[in-house]
């Protein structure tokens, strides 16, 4: 056997396009894609304290970016992104919190994702009536 | 073996996600969509005497950099890591890319928040 | 159903290192029975068509650990897992996922047998005792504390199923931070301290980014994503607070 070549050669094989491989690895990468709408939407953020910083002009300038239909378009993106990521947070979130007991049992992960989900709407809810009380 | 520091990241990243998962979508649509097509709220609300007094006042000027400097922390985090799934190891260069522009960014912000007064 | 005449194809990705220079396919048509696992069809191919197919194997009931490999790209346990749910397809074979591969389908564990031995996986006391002492007493409420934890049987499945420890084979990995947390969770033990600088490490929990997907094929459920995860709040709490609390469990 030593004639045709080491007994051992153990094969490394190539991490190359690993997560196009599973469904589960793309999915993966299409929610760690959600990053980059968080960044844009801090992005959009930062410009608009940046001109609000500057004066009524810079600020007016900017608001009629803002109001532009192709730019409510792309929030309507951010949005479906966002929404994505508050979906695979909590759906991860079992996986990463300790054993929480209550009446003597695990809480399952079904209701510690829909716990999340269920606080999500209802700080959203808040949110969304203190901006109403203010514009008002 | 060496400790990681990466604890600091890792926890910017925890809670500008919770934060982003929490409220992030409310927050686009209310800035994004319901008060600048003037649908659900009023367009009014982004003229620039209201902007202005909530940026003025202690609140939502804290509001506004707690959002703005953790929705930059997490993202880049993932996207750092993310950069390493797809084979970019850049190493040193990737992270003081992405951590960098995080901190520039917070820096901007706080810098344009007290510029507002 | 079981008429014995259903015949699938089983395609081996074979690695002879004396032969090939890199792995190639290779397929076997296998007669099957409804209650024929892979691990039979790669028995049958062993016995009756190819004795020079090598993989591992032992009890052929889910405890032993030796058979898993990628099933269809999906790390298995090829006992656990049946031929009739692949035909009329056939079914991909390949050694797991993420480790060299030594010869077919026996992959090189040293790597994770380094891991292993690394976490302390045994139960350090306190202070040294006497069998005279009698046995260690705990409450079944103690003991449900890892009972899940304490299921793992060293598969590795869920290094297969981990990118990160694919990407860098330095990450400590998903199935030595489950033991390594299940000692840790053992009243009788005191070890702790000694092994939380592995969690701590560059090597350590922080190469998790929560993909998840070793909890999803772990065979004995132990979800080591858990233990990963809950160790990474461990683990800061004790950066950040190490200057605070007189005892950090860093030097």
């Amino acid at each position: 056997m030593s004639a045709r070549g080491p007994a051992r050669r153990p094969f490394v094989r190539s991490m190359e396009g690993w997560w196009r491989k599973n469904p589960y690895f793309i999915e993966y990468m299409v929610h760690e894609g959600t990053a980059l709408f968080v960044a844009a939407y801090a992005l959009i953020l930062l410009i608009s304290i940046t001109c609000l910083a500057r004066g009524e002009a810079a600020w007016n300038q900017w608001l009629a970016v803002l109001t532009n239909p192709l730019c409510i378009f792309v929030h309507v993106l951010l949005l479906v992104g966002f929404l994505y990521h508050t979906w695979t947070w909590f759906n991860i979130m079992p996986r990463t919190l300790p054993p929480i007991i209550m009446n003597g049992a695990r809480v399952t992960a079904a209701t510690i994702t829909r716990t999340g989900l269920a606080a999500a709407l209802i700080a959203s809810l808040i949110i969304f009536i203190i901006a109403a009380s203010l514009a008002s | 073996m060496k400790r990681s520091n990466a604890p600091i990241f890792w926890a910017l990243f925890g809670a500008g996600g919770m934060l982003s998962a929490l409220i992030g979508a409310v927050l686009v649509f209310i800035t994004g969509i319901a008060a600048p097509s003037g649908t659900f709220l009023p367009r009014e609300m982004l003229s620039y005497s209201n902007v202005l007094a909530f940026s003025q006042h202690w609140a939502g000027k804290g509001f506004l950099f707690i959002i703005i400097a953790l929705f930059l922390w997490h993202s880049v985090h993932r996207i750092f890591h993310t950069l390493h799934d797809i084979g970019i190891h850049a190493g040193t260069g990737a992270k003081l890319i992405c951590y960098g522009s995080a901190l520039t960014g917070t820096l901007a912000a706080a810098y344009a928040l007290l510029r507002i007064g | 159903m079981n008429t014995g005449n259903k015949v699938i194809t089983i395609e081996v990705l074979r690695y002879r290192p004396e032969q090939d220079t890199a792995p190639v396919a290779q397929e076997y048509i296998v007669p099957f029975t409804d209650d024929m696992s892979v691990l039979q069809g790669l028995q049958y191919i062993k016995d009756e068509l190819d004795g020079t197919l090598s993989f591992r194997w032992s009890c052929r009931m889910a405890i032993c650990g030796s058979c898993g490999m990628m099933i269809d790209s999906v790390p298995k346990l090829a006992c656990q897992t049946f031929l009739r749910d692949f035909y009329p397809n056939t079914v991909r074979v390949e050694a797991l996922a993420h480790f060299p591969i030594e010869r077919d389908l026996v992959i090189v564990m040293d790597d994770f047998m380094e891991k292993l031995d690394s976490i302390k996986p045994y139960i350090i006391p306190e202070k040294p005792r006497a069998l005279s002492e009698g046995e260690y007493l705990q409450t079944p409420a103690e003991r449900d504390l890892y009972e899940q934890f304490s299921s793992c049987i060293n598969c590795l499945l869920c290094y297969a199923a981990c990118p990160q420890y694919g990407l860098n084979s330095n990450f400590i990995g998903p199935g030595a931070m489950a033991l390594l947390h299940r000692y840790n969770l053992d009243n009788r033990d005191s070890g702790k301290e000694q092994r939380m600088p592995l969690v701590h490490a560059e090597e350590g929990v922080f190469n998790c980014t929560a993909v998840g997907y070793c909890s999803e094929v772990c065979p004995k459920k132990v979800d080591p994503a858990n233990a990963v995860n809950i160790n990474k709040t461990e683990s800061a709490s004790d950066y950040f607070l190490r200057f605070v609390t007189p005892k950090g469990a860093c030097k």
